[in-house]
């Protein structure tokens, strides 16, 4: 998708570890209000794309521009502050603090404590289960409330674009309608979102647009319906 | 006798509970065995008695001591550890790298100063003692639990109720997800670093005080002790380093006391031996937990 003032251009990224190259060429773009769906097979290479954007793991070539300002190489710490949250793969919450506390990490670069508190209450009319734990240690929430609460707490930064890695993982069939109902909700408010799911049927459904990443290249693109309906995707990665 | 052999544990224990407190942040928050840790605390007792041989008021002499010990805390962090934390090395490596450094640091230490022991310069502090019914308090002993307590108070409320200790909090588990969050992980880590270099260097003064005799090694013994306490504390945990330390300062003044001084050192260690027999993760950790 060619969009010129997207939110996120991404242009040539490249990505790797050691010697290893996993992510070569990679051209992407999320416009700002799109849930963007980036889908693949084990080992694709998604994961890694996230933590190249979020700025975990160095990028090696390319330009990462987001609001029309590069931040390829940029600390991640520097690109939360310019507007990404990520809510990362295997939820990475902080499971010895409170949930409380987990939304106050997430919350950690709001400008004010009034700001804070808005925030949260948002966070907890999303997630109503999370507002009963505020004093529990977040370690001790089931897999379904941890998801709930790596996605509140990277929406407590009131991001201008959220990064998903999987958040439907490992969860039983009522925790995951209910994930992708939240995820729909923040469509429906106008989020930018760039989701990477498993759950090839779900995400389609949901995204206004979609990359099919094989071995660290885009190999199919295109509108989320429309690879839906695509005979080599239904075959690929939505169990024939 | 007992309540005096007591309040005299508790005294050099509360200091030993500062050391501890300093240890226990280093180890949990930055997640490195780092064993120059002892040398802050030598260098805070001989920075406290340099500036009170000028001089300077121990008023003065010990947050400057501790000021002092801090800074070097963070220069030999960076120099240390700065890469083998980028590249993730095994703990194992921190573990030699800061022998290594603390071999040196000691030797370059006595053969500056010399190694003989020194003593702080009559008068630094009041002579006077309290008396609390049948038993004394001096006020040395006074000022070694005012600052102890004042110390850990300070650090636990940090801890607890501030944007800074609840980003270290973060570190401590997640620095990824803590990046994520926005938190400046580098500039976190070199507070902590501070923060423990100086409750070293603060601890190191105030042993120096107790036993009035400060030598370039005096942080060796301490760091082995140190870390019996805060495995009996329960890794990272604060409470427990706290409790730990007051629990070996009163055993030691007992054995010493009722045993002989010669088993006064070994007591920790015994504690230590026993308790993990019985309970993995130390006294007061929780099983499974690590870090603060
Ligand atoms: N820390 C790492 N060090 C070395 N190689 C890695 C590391 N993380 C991932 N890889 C490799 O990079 C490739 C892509 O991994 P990545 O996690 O990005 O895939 P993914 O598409 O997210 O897979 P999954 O669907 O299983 O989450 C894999 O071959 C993996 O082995
Ligand atoms: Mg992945």
């Amino acid at each position: 998708m060619s969009m010129n003032g997207a939110l996120l251009e991404v242009r040539g990224l490249e990505l790797g570890y050691g010697r290893s190259t996993v992510v070569e060429g990679l051209d992407l773009s999320v416009p700002e209000g799109a849930i963007v769906c980036l889908i693949g097979a084990n080992g694709a290479g998604k994961t890694t794309v996230l933590r190249g954007l979020s700025g975990l793991i160095r990028a090696r070539r390319g330009a990462v521009l987001f609001e029309r300002t590069d931040l390829a190489n940029k600390p991640a710490h520097r690109i939360a502050r310019a507007g990404i949250a990520h809510a990362p793969e295997g939820r990475q919450i902080f499971g010895e603090m409170t949930v409380s506390e987990n939304l106050a990490m997430g919350a950690y670069l709001s400008p004010s404590k009034a700001e804070t508190a808005r925030r949260r209450e948002g966070a907890l009319a999303r997630f109503p289960r999370l507002a009963e734990r505020m004093r529990q240690r977040a370690g001790l929430l089931s897999g379904g409330e941890q998801q709930m609460l790596a996605i509140a707490r990277a929406l407590m930064a009131d991001p201008k674009l959220l990064l998903l890695d999987e958040p439907s993982m490992g969860l039983a069939p009522l925790f995951v309608d209910e994930i992708f109902r939240a995820i729909a909700a923040l469509k429906a408010e106008g989020r930018t979102i760039l989701l990477v799911e498993q759950n090839a049927h779900a995400a389609l459904e949901l995204a206004d647009y979609a990359y099919v990443l094989e071995t660290g290249k885009v190999s199919i693109e295109g509108p989320g319906r429309e690879l839906l309906a695509r005979p080599e995707i239904a075959d690929a990665y939505l169990g024939g | 006798m007992l309540g005096q052999q007591i309040i005299n544990g508790l005294v050099a224990g509360s200091a030993y509970a500062l050391f501890a407190l300093g240890l226990t942040l280093m180890f949990g928050v930055l997640g490195v065995v780092n064993l120059t840790y002892g040398f802050y605390f030598a260098v805070g007792a001989y920075l406290a008695l340099l500036a009170a041989g000028a001089g300077a008021p121990i008023a003065l002499a010990l947050p400057l001591a501790a000021i002092l010990a801090g800074l070097v805390a963070v220069v030999l962090d960076f120099l240390l550890l700065t890469r083998l934390r980028r590249t993730r090395a095994p703990e194992l490596a921190s573990l030699m790298v800061t022998l290594g450094a603390t071999l040196f640091l000691y030797s370059a230490m006595s053969a500056l100063l010399g190694s003989e022991i020194r003593r702080f310069p009559a008068g630094l502090l009041d002579n006077g003692a309290f008396a609390l019914g049948a038993y004394r308090i001096s006020v040395g002993q006074i000022l070694i639990v005012g600052t102890a307590v004042l110390l850990s108070l300070g650090l636990v409320s940090l801890m607890g109720a501030t944007r800074t200790g609840l980003a270290m909090r973060a570190l401590a588990e997640n620095s990824d997800a803590s990046e994520l969050m926005g938190v400046d992980t580098q500039a976190i880590m070199r507070r902590v670093s501070f923060l423990s270099g100086a409750l070293g260097g603060a601890a190191g003064v105030l042993i120096g005080l107790e036993y009035n005799a400060i030598a370039p090694y005096m942080g060796e013994a301490m760091t082995l002790k140190g870390f019996a306490i805060i495995i009996l504390g329960g890794l990272g945990n604060i409470g427990g380093a706290l409790a730990a330390g007051l629990l070996v300062g009163v055993l030691e003044a007992l054995t010493a006391g009722y045993v002989s001084s010669v088993y006064k050192e070994a007591v920790g260690f015994l504690l230590l031996v026993l308790t993990l027999w019985v309970r993995p993760q130390g006294l007061f950790g929780r099983p499974g937990a690590r870090r603060a």
